[in-house]
């Protein structure tokens, strides 16, 4: 039951902020929210339930290994939320609190989804419930930004259904049902016809790649992340992301037992390390910096499509780096957020000298800048060095190499810019805009929080989390 | 002996007949028009007048200008000669004559416009340049059209592939001939054969520096290249093959007669298309004989 | 049976080209909408026995495909005074011709395909394929914000197309979903359609350009 619970408490939460009469007082509905889910699965990810095999919804080990992610950082964001919307108080936000809200009872539902149409149903709702969330701004730019998003976003779901369909005629074709679980599925295996089985990998791959933002279906990716509050981007890259990343894992499983891993690992690598190369390349010329934080998290979705076309090893790592991207992304788009708030402008040309304006931001800004290009001892170094491992393990020396130079690049690209935007002295600008802005607990806790998360993962992994992972690979590709 | 005198009756049918297709076309229009129109057969009154003139040449031109419309005429009677009759056959039937069929025609087309170019004039230039470019459009979906029928029949000879019905893609390549007679024939969304607005013209364009027995020549060639293809079309969708002799030449009459209607109807209720339409639906002409052709290879293959 | 369904498809294959080819947005809409209304009665034929369920699910079908989602794109098109060129970025000729040869290329790829001896005969695969590129044409093709829109039902068309390979093995429940899905998603798209129009004065995405690098 607590598994429904996870999924039901948000839409009651969100159906109550609809409802809710005040501006002022709803947004204490998130952080209550948040700390309900994220007790609720804590408490699965340490007792996990019994999984009825056939079920459409369970927490099961794939949902344990990555829900819990999830769940803290939504919590972190509504902590931070309850500030932000005080701040931005001019805007109505009873939409986009309840939007919030549902988004995280659709996350709870798509990472628990062991039904392939369950699953797609969850991520299209995500990407519309979104859609409130992206242009929450109302400036032309925001409008412009949800328009790709809904439109690339809209595409990419629509094939991955096609997809779900061919998977399910090739499971028609092999004699079996039709059944969309992902159990059936994986128990009819090599019964399931080959040539359609690949068909619905690659529209998969390129749907749910799509809302993942891997290259190149990533074009949304800048503009819906430039154009949204820290919030909608923190949440967008560090949970919504995973969803499709779960959903890509799971559709791996099947293929897998279909006798076609070896073409499925070919191209999550090849995919995850273009990703990676377009993103640094991007990432060495944007001079906006939350655009900049959007070719990060195109570059960190290639890391996780690396990792997932490894084999178990891969995999397991990319089950920590789910977790160390989606706290460290957190952060970073958090005090992103704050410093765009404070300067007043996105880009380097705009905005300078944020060590004077706002030091703690800065400082965390920078903090950040280092943990999310994997500087040791945070968490996303150790990740990336596991899927180092597993490539090399793999005895793929190549794909190491063009693995490392894209990080290189992006830690190049990343650095630069922070420090373009944190050095030298204030923009005139800077000093008349949003006076407002004071650097008060609600905004710096959250971020910090987060980093401090991060940097417990690297340096001191959980084992009931290291237990986690392993379970999920198990369940996932169990060895023959 | 008796192929010669097969030949040469054949011809009469064609050089006799053809005439009487644009009196029937113009007597529908009129007579939607609610006008009484102009006698059937005034073509046959004009190509006599036409006959008795002499040639006003102009000092430009060399004798291509006379050779060609003759050229022309002669290219446009041996396309029909190849194309078979109803229940009689062809006279010349041989291996691959369906592509001497699209040549001929091009030739017929070539000759003309060569004729206009020696002119020498800037507008005919035009006109050539707009007759040919829609041509291109054109001859894509007649040799489409070919294709397919030649897939259904296994044969590459017009006398064979025309016997049985089009099959699955009947419909599809009736409506593409259509649009292509129309294009080919210089009927309304096309161009306009009454036209006499200089800039909308095509073909008009081309003609208008002949005179006498020439001009004859090309509007006597115009006619039989619509009867060609009126004929092309109705075999293209009868069964010549499964009918008896009588009703077979009864049918491909009537046909042909519900072609020259069909025409009249079409010039009546539509408006000649803007220029850059054109292309679009010679296009449509050419996309619907392609689905003819993927009809065909697809009940070929199932 | 199955000739009534082939030729029910194959009017949706060439209501993609006439989409298009059309230079209107009325016709272009008129398109989408006349392909989803014969979508919407292919349950109809392909269903053995005739349950209540199959008659709502066809019925819904027509009446959004159909009336509810173009008379939304019609309101659109009205109250903001839009032009009524489509304005197209790929010219028509050519993306009649892609369409075209996507529909070969769709047969062709169904044939390599293996399928069920009851789908073996249909154009369902093909269909679906040919409609989807259409759709995906359009998408990319045109730059008014209602032709896009009208390239993501075509999109969707295609897809619903497959869907109907599965009639016999999916609960209903996914599809009611999945229709529900769509029409939210449309609706959703109109809202932002009314926005653009109100921040932009224009339905043109090419003026979509302040977000780049």
């Amino acid at each position: 039951m607590k598994e429904l619970a996870l999924i039901a408490v948000p839409f009651v939460a969100a159906i109550a902020a609809l409802l809710w009469p005040k501006d002022e007082t709803r947004p204490w509905l998130l952080p209550a929210t948040g700390v309900v889910h994220v007790a609720l699965t804590m408490w699965l990810l340490i007792a996990p339930p019994p999984v009825e095999p056939m079920a459409w919804v369970a927490f099961d080990p794939l949902a344990r290994a990555v829900l819990p992610a999830v769940s803290v950082l939504f919590l972190a964001c509504a902590a931070y939320a309850v500030s932000y919307l005080r701040l931005r108080s001019e805007r109505p936000n009873r939409v986009f609190v309840a939007c919030l809200l549902a988004v995280l009872g659709l996350l709870s539902a798509g990472h628990q989804a062991r039904h392939l149409g369950l699953l797609w149903i969850a991520t299209e709702a995500v990407t519309l419930a979104a859609v409130p969330l992206l242009h929450f701004n109302n400036t032309g730019r925001a409008f412009e930004a949800t328009w790709k998003y809904l439109l690339v976003g809209g595409t990419g779901i629509a094939l991955s259904l096609l997809g779900s369909f061919c998977l399910g005629y090739a499971s028609l074709h092999g004699g079996g049902g039709g059944d969309l679980t992902f159990v059936a599925l994986t128990a009819q295996g090599a019964g399931l016809s080959r040539p359609w089985v690949l068909t619905a990998w690659v529209l998969l791959l390129v749907g749910y790649g799509t809302k993942m933002g891997l290259a190149p279906m990533h074009t949304w990716k800048p503009d819906a992340y430039g154009e949204a509050p820290g919030i909608v981007g923190a949440l967008l890259a560090g949970a919504v992301t995973t969803v499709a990343f779960t959903a890509v894992l799971r559709v791996r499983a099947v293929v897998d037992a279909a006798g076609a891993g070896v073409v499925a690992g070919r191209t999550l690598i090849v995919i995850g390390l273009f990703s990676m190369l377009v993103a640094a390349l991007f990432l060495l010329g944007t001079r906006d910096f939350k655009r900049m934080l959007a070719y990060s998290s195109v570059e960190h979705m290639g890391i996780l499509s690396l990792g997932a076309g490894l084999g178990g090893a891969g995999v397991w790592a990319a089950l920590f780096h789910v977790w160390t991207n989606a706290l460290t992304k957190g952060a970073v788009f958090l005090s992103a957020g704050n410093i765009r708030r404070a300067g007043g402008g996105r880009t380097q040309d705009e905005v300078a000298g944020m060590a004077i304006l706002t030091p703690v931001s800065a400082r965390i800004f920078v903090v950040c800048m280092l943990a999310i290009t994997a500087c040791p001892p945070f968490g996303p170094f150790f990740s990336e060095l596991r899927i180092l491992r597993a490539a090399f393990a793999d005895g793929q020396g190549a794909v190491a190499a063009v693995f490392l130079a894209a990080l290189l690049f992006a830690f190049l690209g990343l650095s630069r810019l922070v420090f373009a935007i944190v050095d030298g002295r204030p923009r005139a600008a800077a000093k008349k805009t949003d006076r407002r802005f004071r650097e008060t607990a609600g905004v710096i806790v959250p971020p910090l929080v987060l980093l401090g998360l991060s940097l417990w993962l690297g340096v001191a992994t959980p084992s009931v989390l290291q237990e986690a992972w392993t379970a999920a690979v198990q369940a996932l590709f169990p060895l023959p | 002996m008796t192929t010669v005198l097969d030949i040469l009756l054949r011809l009469a049918v064609w050089l006799l007949l053809a005439p009487l297709l644009p009196g029937v076309i113009n007597k529908v229009k009129a007579w939607i028009a609610g006008r009484r129109g102009p006698p059937v057969l005034q073509l046959y009154y004009d190509l006599a007048k036409l006959w008795r003139k002499g040639v006003v040449l102009s000092t430009a031109v060399s004798p291509g200008h006379v050779a060609g419309p003759a050229v022309a005429w002669v290219a446009v009677l041996s396309a029909a000669l190849l194309l078979p009759l109803g229940p009689a056959g062809t006279a010349l039937s041989f291996r691959g004559d369906a592509l001497l069929f699209v040549y001929l025609l091009a030739v017929a087309r070539f000759c003309t416009s060569c004729a206009a170019l020696d002119t020498a004039s800037a507008f005919e230039g035009m006109g050539v340049a707009r007759e040919v470019s829609y041509a291109v459009l054109a001859e894509a979906a007649v040799i489409t059209a070919l294709l397919t029928l030649a897939l259904q029949s296994n044969s590459v000879s017009l006398g064979t592939m025309l016997v049985p019905s089009a099959g699955a893609g009947a419909g599809l390549l009736a409506a593409g001939l259509f649009l292509v007679l129309l294009a080919e024939n210089c009927r309304v969304p096309f161009d306009d054969p009454n036209t006499h607005l200089e800039l909308t013209m095509i073909h008009e364009v081309m003609v208008l520096d002949h005179s006498g027995p020439p001009l004859a020549a090309i509007l006597h060639g115009a006619s039989v290249k619509l009867l060609l293809f009126a004929v092309l079309l109705a075999e293209t969708v009868l069964p010549i093959g499964k009918l008896s002799p009588l009703m077979a030449t009864a049918a491909l009459a009537g046909s042909v007669l519900v072609v020259a209607v069909g025409v009249g109807l079409v010039e009546s209720l539509f408006a000649r298309l803007a220029f850059r339409r054109v292309p679009m639906l010679l296009t449509t002409a050419f996309l619907l004989s392609l689905f003819a052709l993927l009809a065909a290879w697809k009940g070929a293959g199932a | 049976m199955t000739g009534a369904l082939n030729l029910l498809v194959a009017l949706a294959m060439g209501l993609n080209l006439l989409a298009l080819g059309s230079s209107r947005l009325p016709s272009l809409i008129r398109a989408a909408a006349v392909q989803g209304m014969v979508l919407g009665v292919l349950p109809l034929l392909l269903e053995h026995e005739f349950h209540g369920l199959v008659w709502v699910v066809a019925a819904a079908t027509i009446a959004i495909k159909g009336f509810v989602i173009p008379g939304l794109l019609r309101r659109a098109l009205r109250t903001a005074h839009i032009d009524r060129e489509v304005e197209p970025l790929l010219g028509f000729i050519p993306s009649l011709l892609l369409g075209a040869m996507a529909a070969i290329g769709a047969v062709a790829f169904a044939g390599a395909l293996p399928l069920r001896p009851e789908h073996a005969g249909t154009l369902l695969v093909p269909g679906a394929f040919a409609t989807l590129v259409g759709g995906l044409l359009l998408l990319m093709g045109r730059s008014k914000a209602i032709a896009q829109v009208c390239g993501y039902l075509i999109l969707e068309n295609g897809i619903y197309l497959f869907g109907l390979l599965l009639i016999h093995a999916t609960p209903l429940i996914v599809e009611a979903g999945i229709l529900l899905d769509l029409t939210v998603g449309v609706f959703v798209i109109g809202i932002i359609v009314d926005r653009i129009q109100r921040e932009f004065d224009t339905l043109d995405t090419r003026k979509l350009t302040s977000l780049r690098e």
